[in-house]
């Protein structure tokens, strides 16, 4: 039986201790894991939680993240709880097999400490593992510092595990600024945790032998398609079921989670749209830009998959001008939030001005000041009615400014 | 706001003097962050260290800070690092050094005009606990120059956030922050 942890009522934890102290907190069978900065840490504080007798499940240490997602689908799939961290190159080598766990619908939970992908090699942040991953079938959820860290690892158990849901999930923050970076966290105690989260039920157990089955089958033409339109029709719908976890956190913390994030939004004439820590510094830079007069609103995604459609809508509904800000080099074309968040607004009969911004590749600093041009731009937009500014634009970049359109 | 940016070399202790600083502040309800420039450096690089402390729940997640407190735990980097970036007027520096603050002036004439404080954490260290770990010493200078909080206080503060360690390092410790506070200057 695992020893109760001593834990303060706020205690100061950078995002990698929170996440590994909702791993411990899950109850979790298997853990298999290849450490890789910057989620490093998170595989190391839970290998000392367990040698400390913290944990009662099992950690494996493999030989790579490919194995390590493998070694989560085989124990997932076994039946029993399983989770992983990783980040950037380990996250990219894992790919095959995180199709394989959203597939055989394997509700394996995943921290990922974002991070740029090589080359160049960088450890820093940005979301490039992050939009590598988002069409491979889990569901996404984004924090924006510690404490939602923590709080989203928590709810990811439950709502992939969910008889409804039965989908893996992903937690993503952003690597170093928040990974790295210690605040306040107001943990659950152990006790409270584990029964929020409940106990792992198991579905289709390989080790039920009286009901044999098999995962990870073959199937072609004949059946492949009904199965992935009956996986994406649960994704889906899994929004339902994030709805109902968000709440349940809510009645117990107080702590409120929506799908789709916004910050004074009511009034905003501009809007900047972006994912991770630049959510929490955008508050400050439209809180700013509000005293000169400029109606300033921050808008995110905290479920980035199942991507919340109608409620970005609803979110930019009254917005003149929006600037989504994309931390991934878009290779050929506009970021993703660009273009998803564009998609989204024509549907719903709306055309504000929509900018792209390319940002922060690398752990390139992210200055209050940059965003405040940004909003600067939004709202010479705003007045003109129409793009004044180039559609893509790179902030923060050294050089000759670089744009397109 | 206060802001705090520490200077050191990788492996004297500056993101586990940050932390212990941010714990000891959170205690008291305020906000804290604390964070540190990684990059692939190895022990003995100049590196950075970041503290900011608010009433309020922080938001700013920029690398970019105006400090209010320059902390530099390791002598050499008074010279080779550029402590004075982005300061403002009455930014406050808390400088490890044998010399005087005359001499440390004289020697390095950018600091000439600021308001420095002076304290030699690395003798203070070797004396006390034994080795060349500066950083429970400058957060004793700091409680003098801030006073963030009193001595008595912060110690026993301190010696919670110790509370994992032996109780001789305990002490060591202990002893370091008092002489470091008496001594600033």
């Amino acid at each position: 039986m695992a020893k109760k942890y001593e834990l303060n009522e706020v205690e100061v934890w950078d995002g990698n201790m929170a996440a590994a102290h909702a791993l411990r907190q899950a109850d979790i069978d298997i853990v298999a894991a290849y450490p890789i900065t910057p989620s490093t840490p998170i595989v190391q504080n839970y290998s000392k939680f367990l040698a400390d007798g913290y944990v009662d499940g099992e950690f494996i240490m493999v030989e790579s993240e490919h194995s390590a997602m493998s070694g989560c689908v085989a124990a997932s799939a076994a039946g029993v709880r399983a989770a992983t961290a990783t980040s950037s190159q380990g996250f990219a080598l894992m790919v095959e097999v995180l199709y394989q766990a959203s597939g055989m619908r394997l509700p394996i939970v995943m921290t990922v400490v974002n991070r740029a992908l090589a080359a160049p090699l960088n450890v820093n942040g940005d979301h490039s593992d992050m939009y590598l991953g988002r069409d491979a079938g889990w569901i996404n959820l984004c924090s924006y510092n510690p404490q939602e860290a923590y709080d989203l690892t928590l709810m990811a158990f439950k709502i992939g595990e969910d008889l409804n849901v039965r989908l893996p999930v992903m937690v993503h923050q952003d690597g170093f600024i928040c990974s790295h970076t210690a605040q306040n966290v107001r943990p659950l105690q152990d006790e409270e945790a584990k029964e929020f989260i409940g106990e792992f039920k198991a579905v289709n157990s390989m080790l039920d032998v009286a009901n044999p089955v098999t995962h990870g089958v073959q199937t072609e033409e004949d059946w492949h398609f009904e199965h992935k339109a009956r996986q994406h029709n649960d994704l889906m719908n899994s929004i339902k079921t994030i709805n109902e976890v968000f709440a349940q956190f809510k009645d117990r913390t107080g702590r409120e989670y929506t799908p789709v994030y916004t910050y004074k939004m009511d009034d905003a004439d501009v809007a900047i749209f972006a994912l991770g820590t630049t959510v929490e510094s955008a508050r400050i830079a439209a809180d700013q830009m509000r005293e000169k007069g400029i109606k300033a609103g921050v808008v995110s995604l905290r479920v980035l998959r199942p991507f919340p459609f109608k409620e970005v809508q609803e979110a930019l509904g009254n917005v003149k001008a929006v600037a989504t800000l994309d931390r991934s080099a878009p290779g050929g074309t506009f970021g993703m939030l660009f273009n998803e968040i564009s998609a989204a607004l024509l549907a719903g009969g709306k055309k504000p001005v929509v900018l792209n911004y390319i940002y922060g590749l690398g752990g390139r600093d992210t200055t209050i000041e940059m965003l405040k041009e940004v909003y600067e731009d939004l709202d010479k937009c705003a007045k003109a009615g129409e793009p004044v500014v180039p559609l893509q634009q790179f902030l923060g970049l050294r050089g000759p400014k670089l744009s397109f359109y | 706001m206060l802001e705090i940016r520490w200077h050191s070399r990788a492996g004297q202790g500056a993101v586990t003097g940050a932390k212990g600083l941010a714990d000891v502040v959170a205690n008291t309800g305020k906000y804290v962050q604390a964070f540190a420039f990684y990059g692939s450096a190895k022990r003995g690089a100049a590196m950075t260290a970041y503290n900011r402390v608010d009433e309020q729940p922080i938001l700013n997640h920029e690398k970019f800070m105006r400090p209010d407190y320059v902390l530099v735990i390791d002598p050499g980097l008074t010279y080779t690092a550029d402590i004075t970036a982005n300061e403002k007027e009455n930014t406050k520096y808390i400088i490890t050094t044998h010399l005087s603050k005359e001499e440390l002036i004289k020697s390095q004439p950018k600091l000439e005009g600021k308001e420095v404080y002076v304290v030699d954490c690395m003798q203070i260290s070797l004396d006390t606990i034994g080795r060349a770990i500066p950083n429970a010493p400058m957060l004793g200078a700091l409680m003098k120059v801030s006073g963030m909080f009193d001595l008595d206080y912060f110690k026993e503060a301190m010696k919670k956030v110790l509370s994992k360690f032996p109780q001789k390092i305990i002490d060591a410790n202990m002893a370091a922050i008092e002489r470091a506070y008496n001594e600033v200057h």
